[in-house]
């Protein structure tokens, strides 16, 4: 087992606004071993951007204790600074500097020599790939451009632990799908421990080894997103008749399918059931000795947001408040 | 990796804020505007004084007038920076607190010596008369001035982080009385007594006056030393305070 990383217990914060106290993270135990890809998952509001603040020393904790690579965050909260990098949800480089600039005094910041932080600049300029917009100001870079020039400035002093909040919100597709290509490719060729926030279900099925859902400011589940798929939702088995009657009477008869729930609406019937493609031919072969005719046959494998719903009872879309360009583009 | 200091901190927010500056100096004389107006426009309206030009009475206060809009606007770079994320990035840093704050408050002392410049090379040929050791002792005093003023306007900022237009209200609202009250416009001796007094309780009054004397050729020791006790007092509070809230800022 790897060394810890990150080790809180009972992490609290609450915010008081307009006389209410807002319990943002309630409690929350959580432990990351180095070398880990740890995506916090929830809607907006869920608590996971208060942890990560916590954890990067920005707010303390009402109570409770957390460890960043073995420095407390509030008894050595510098030492906790030095080692890692955050990249936050906004723009880290500032509108009127120039990129390259920026590259320069993060080095200097975290006590690389002149020559050395020019040479790393130089060096994330080029894997980046910022040449060309480097040394023109920052407000004249698109939104990838930004972000790129983000990460760049998250990755300065190598950090062993990188922490994203909502990495790709706002990015159009392709710079999404690069970006995740970037994070993977540090992981690979440093063995950096990653955590990130992110409401896309997608992102973190796609990047992330453990998946850790946070709601209402707690851990609900706590998995790799196949396992916690498999537990916590199955595949949707999706069949088409000839008619309304028809489905019907399909559905009458494979209610009698074990552990699987089972919806008809119009000339379909929808069956969420574990290990669904393997289900399905006999399910055909039953249904056509009974002389229904099945038309159409879907089996979709479950999302994230299938297990959020199934743990919450919610959608994790309906957390999304912000129409992103990803979503009006999918 | 070599361990930083709160020097080298310092330097190198002080580095970064002056980067921009130098990457397109005319930003200096674009926030001059302001001054250069009431140079080419109010100052013909003045009288001429005894023994000179009223430049002479004129100029130190323009100077001073220049280093406050200048200082008293900075805060809005950072206010801008707090809500893009650049701020937030440089809090997850290893920097000292009380550097992001001194970095950034010294680097007001270059374009307030850049727009001093400007401001008395282009009176110069409309018969202001240039004693070099009274401005450089002048521009000193000026020095301390900015980096009290711009700690106050940095502190503004991070009191503003949520509400943007609380630092355009509050700057504006002090901005103005402030150079009124210190006399930069109008002389204030012949003022009702209430003005005079709201005009003692002000520092800029007692940098105004040894501006005023400086810029002349003239070296009223208590005058001066007045004026650096000023300075000193302002620049000591805008740091205490600012220290402060930079280390609650997230």
């Amino acid at each position: 087992m790897n060394a810890t990383m990150i080790q809180t217990t009972g992490l609290t914060r609450h915010f008081t606004v307009k006389k209410d106290v807002v319990e943002a993270v309630r409690g929350l135990d959580l432990h990351v071993a180095e070398g880990e890809l740890v995506a916090l998952l929830g809607p907006n509001g869920a608590g996971k951007s208060t942890t990560l603040r916590m954890l990067t020393t920005l707010i303390p904790p009402t109570s409770g204790t957390a460890s960043v690579a073995g420095y407390d965050v509030i008894a050595q909260q510098r030492d906790v600074r030095r080692v890692i990098g955050y990249i936050g949800q906004g723009n880290g480089a500032a509108h009127a500097q120039r990129g390259r600039d920026e590259l320069v005094s993060q080095g200097r910041a975290y006590g690389l020599t002149g020559r050395d932080a020019k040479a790393r600049a130089d060096e994330l300029v080029a894997s980046l790939d910022l040449a060309a917009v480097a040394d023109r100001p920052v407000s004249s870079l698109s939104g990838g451009q930004k972000r790129r020039l983000d990460i760049a400035m998250g990755l300065i002093h190598a950090p062993q632990l990188l922490f994203l909040d909502e990495p790709s919100t706002g990015l159009d597709p392709q710079n999404r799908a690069n970006l995740q290509e970037h994070i993977l490719k540090l992981r690979a060729e440093h063995g950096t421990t990653i955590v990130l926030t992110t409401h896309y279900l997608d992102e973190a099925d796609a990047m992330a080894e453990r998946v850790i859902v946070i709601d209402h400011g707690t851990v609900i589940a706590d998995d790799t997103p196949a396992r916690l798929k498999a537990e916590h939702a199955g595949d949707l088995i999706t069949l088409g008749f000839g008619s309304a009657s028809d489905a019907g009477a399909a559905a009458a008869r494979l209610s009698s399918l074990s552990g699987a729930t089972v919806s008809a609406g119009g000339a379909t019937v929808e069956v969420r059931v574990a290990g669904g493609p393997r289900l399905v031919p006999g399910i055909l072969r039953d249904l056509d000795a009974a002389g229904i005719a099945v038309e159409s046959t879907a089996v979709n494998r479950p999302t994230l947001d299938d297990v959020f719903l199934n743990l919450t009872g919610r959608s994790l879309r309906e957390g999304v408040v912000t129409p992103s360009s990803e979503e009006i583009a999918a | 990796m070599s361990s930083t200091t709160m020097i080298t901190d310092t330097v190198t927010v002080f580095s970064r804020e002056l980067r921009p500056v130098l990457r397109d100096p005319f930003s200096v004389v674009f926030s001059m505007i302001q001054p250069l107006v009431f140079l080419g426009l109010f100052a013909p309206l003045l009288p001429d004084v005894e023994g000179g030009s009223a430049l002479q009475w004129f100029v130190p206060g323009i100077v001073v007038m220049s280093c406050l809009f200048s200082t008293a606007f900075t805060g809005s770079n950072l206010l801008f920076e707090i809500q893009t994320g650049a701020h937030e990035r440089m809090l997850v840093t290893p920097l000292r607190r009380p550097a992001l704050i001194v970095g950034r408050a010294l680097k007001e002392i270059v374009p307030m010596i850049v727009q001093t410049a400007i401001i008395v090379l282009v009176c110069v040929p409309f018969g202001f008369d240039l004693h070099v050791l009274g401005v450089l002792l002048g521009v000193a005093i000026l020095a301390v001035m900015a980096v009290g003023l711009g700690a106050l306007s940095y502190t503004l900022a991070l009191a503003s982080k949520d509400t943007e237009w609380l630092f355009w209200t509050v700057q504006q609202t002090v901005l103005f009385p402030v150079l009124l009250l210190a006399g930069i416009l109008l002389p204030v001796d012949d003022g009702p007594g209430w003005l005079r007094a709201l005009s003692a309780a002000n520092p800029l009054t007692y940098v105004v006056d040894a501006e005023r004397a400086l810029f002349n050729g003239e070296f009223p020791a208590s005058t001066v030393l007045s004026a650096v006790v000023a300075a000193v007092v302002v620049a000591v509070l805008g740091l205490a305070v600012g220290t402060r809230a930079m280390r609650r800022s997230s």
